[in-house]
């Protein structure tokens, strides 16, 4: 039997008078390729704050490795590792120092990390780079060594926010042989999600939309085509969430929140 | 412990790395060293109140803590900008420890450049009145680091941009500095102006550090010692719980 290593429940978060994630709920088994998917500003962002202990529910509950997100925020933040949309490296310092920081936030033992950042920063291509400042790299090498970083503690979860956003696509196939991997190798269940559905198809087994923070939809890629009646996702997408083109949030919540202040 | 520690260090190596602005720093407490401590010399030893020099030094000490420690504390806002504060905000430590780790590394940062002006100030003629009282000073020195510190990561911790930066050195920093007897003495001033500086946690700081240093104080060391502690406890307090608020 597969346990199911996140399960959300009646999920809900306002922003004032504002209901940004209405009452979802979904589950992701142990060991799956799991895609969120949404056009812009629907909250996806939102959603994974609240999966990752950075955003309190207004109201439902979490699960994440059988820990309650809200009542064992360390447990949790043990449980996964994150690529955040938005790149959260100190530019200062080196590819090893940022490596090391997290080692150590993490709890992690000198003669654990040494060994394992080496052979991360191997994985990723930036051996040659780890006493570089990380101000000095590309947007791709940042995303890689991101990824690098998150895994350093054995996560049993990686949250991806859009982690192929503005990468060639090189860059884009090198990280994503890397993520297959280590959900083939170590189990890792990935979280993902992305604007580009022809990386869905290839990657993911199963997904979720989330459209005006509801669950729209949910399966396997094939389900969801199938209840759509159309062959390729990106039909099946654009027909759940309708034509029209979606303002860009930026910084929603906050603002939205002041707004309403 | 390691947590605050590794906190702790990334802020000195940022620093360290900073040669700029470390020589940056410098220049307010040497302008003020020259245009106070030597364009005001005459009139305050006519006024019989001795050697300018000699009384303002140690509030220019206390000034490049006060800067450089508010400085320190709002790269807070850069490090939300820049990402890396969610970093530590999905890390499985408390938010006290990040807090903590914020402020000692800003404050020691602070305690580095103070130390550097108490040798700028030895080059234009301050004399320390007994080097016996020296780890007094340094005592004063690192109180008021460690207070200005917290004040400035707990200040900027709810902010998102730097848009409100020019509040903070208009309503906090030259507040703080001016009213605090840095450049003139607590004795016999106007009562308002009396109450302020009473009311200023800073007053005590720099009365300490004058004490120590030129044997010449107005407060008592227990009272300068004791309001320093429980302002920067109290302060630590608060900024936690905002802390803990905080939603990225």
């Amino acid at each position: 039997m597969t346990v199911n290593i996140i399960e959300v429940k009646n999920l809900t978060r306002k922003f004032g008078e504002l209901v940004a994630v209405n009452d979802i709920s979904f589950t992701v088994p142990a060991g799956e390729v799991f895609a969120f998917l949404g056009p812009n500003g629907a909250d996806k962002t939102t959603t994974i704050k609240m999966l990752t202990t950075l955003l309190k529910p207004t109201a439902g509950e979490i699960f994440l490795n059988q820990h309650n997100v809200e009542e064992n925020p360390n447990e949790t933040r043990r449980s996964f590792g994150i690529v955040f949309q938005d790149p959260s490296l100190d530019n200062e310092l080196t590819a090893y120092e940022n490596m090391q920081m997290h080692a150590v936030l993490y709890g992690l033992s000198k003669s654990l990390y040494t060994a394992r950042i080496t052979e991360l920063l191997e994985l990723v291509g930036l051996s040659d780079r780890r006493d570089n400042f990380v101000k000095t790299f590309s947007g791709g090498m940042k995303r890689r060594l991101e990824i690098a970083r998150g895994l350093l503690h054995h996560p049993k979860v990686l949250f991806l926010d859009e982690p192929t956003i503005g990468l060639d696509p090189q860059t884009r196939n090198h990280i994503w042989n890397y993520i297959k991997d280590l959900n083939e190798k170590e189990n890792v269940t990935v979280f993902f999600t992305t604007h580009h559905m022809e990386e869905v198809e290839r990657y993911a087994r199963i997904i979720a939309i989330i459209d005006h923070g509801k669950i729209i939809a949910q399966g396997t890629v094939q389900s969801i085509c199938a209840q759509a009646g159309v062959e390729r996702l990106e039909d099946a997408f654009i027909k759940l969430t309708g034509h029209e083109v979606r303002a860009e949030k930026s910084n929603f919540s906050k603002s939205t929140l002041r707004a309403f202040r | 412990m390691q947590t605050v520690y590794i906190l702790w260090l990334r802020q000195l190596k940022r620093f360290s790395r900073k040669r700029a602005s470390m020589i940056g720093a410098l220049g307010q407490p040497i302008i003020f060293l020259v245009a106070f401590g030597f364009g005001l010399s005459p009139i305050f030893a006519k006024a019989g109140a001795g050697n300018y020099i000699q009384f303002i030094a140690p509030g220019i000490i206390a000034m490049t803590a006060l800067f450089t420690s508010i400085f320190t504390g709002v790269e807070i806002i850069w490090d939300k900008q820049f990402g890396f504060l969610k970093e530590t905000f999905v890390a499985p430590i408390s938010r006290w420890q990040i807090m903590l780790g914020k402020t000692l590394g800003g404050a020691t940062v602070a305690i580095i450049q103070g130390i550097l002006v108490f040798l700028i100030t030895l080059f234009v003629g301050f004399r320390p009145e007994s080097l016996a009282m020296l780890p007094v000073a340094l005592l004063f020195l690192i109180l008021i680091a460690l207070l200005c510190s917290a004040v400035g990561t707990t200040i900027a911790a709810p902010l998102d941009d730097m848009q409100s930066f020019p509040l903070i050195i208009n309503f906090v920093i030259q507040p703080l500095f001016y009213l605090s007897g840095a450049i003139f003495p607590l004795a016999g001033l106007p009562w308002f102006l009396d109450i302020i500086t009473r009311l200023n946690p800073l007053s005590y700081g720099i009365d300490g550090l004058r004490g120590a240093l030129t044997g010449v104080s107005h407060f008592s060391y227990l009272t300068n010692f004791s309001v320093l502690v429980g302002v920067t406890l109290l302060v630590l307090a608060i900024g936690t719980r905002i802390f803990s608020k905080i939603e990225i």
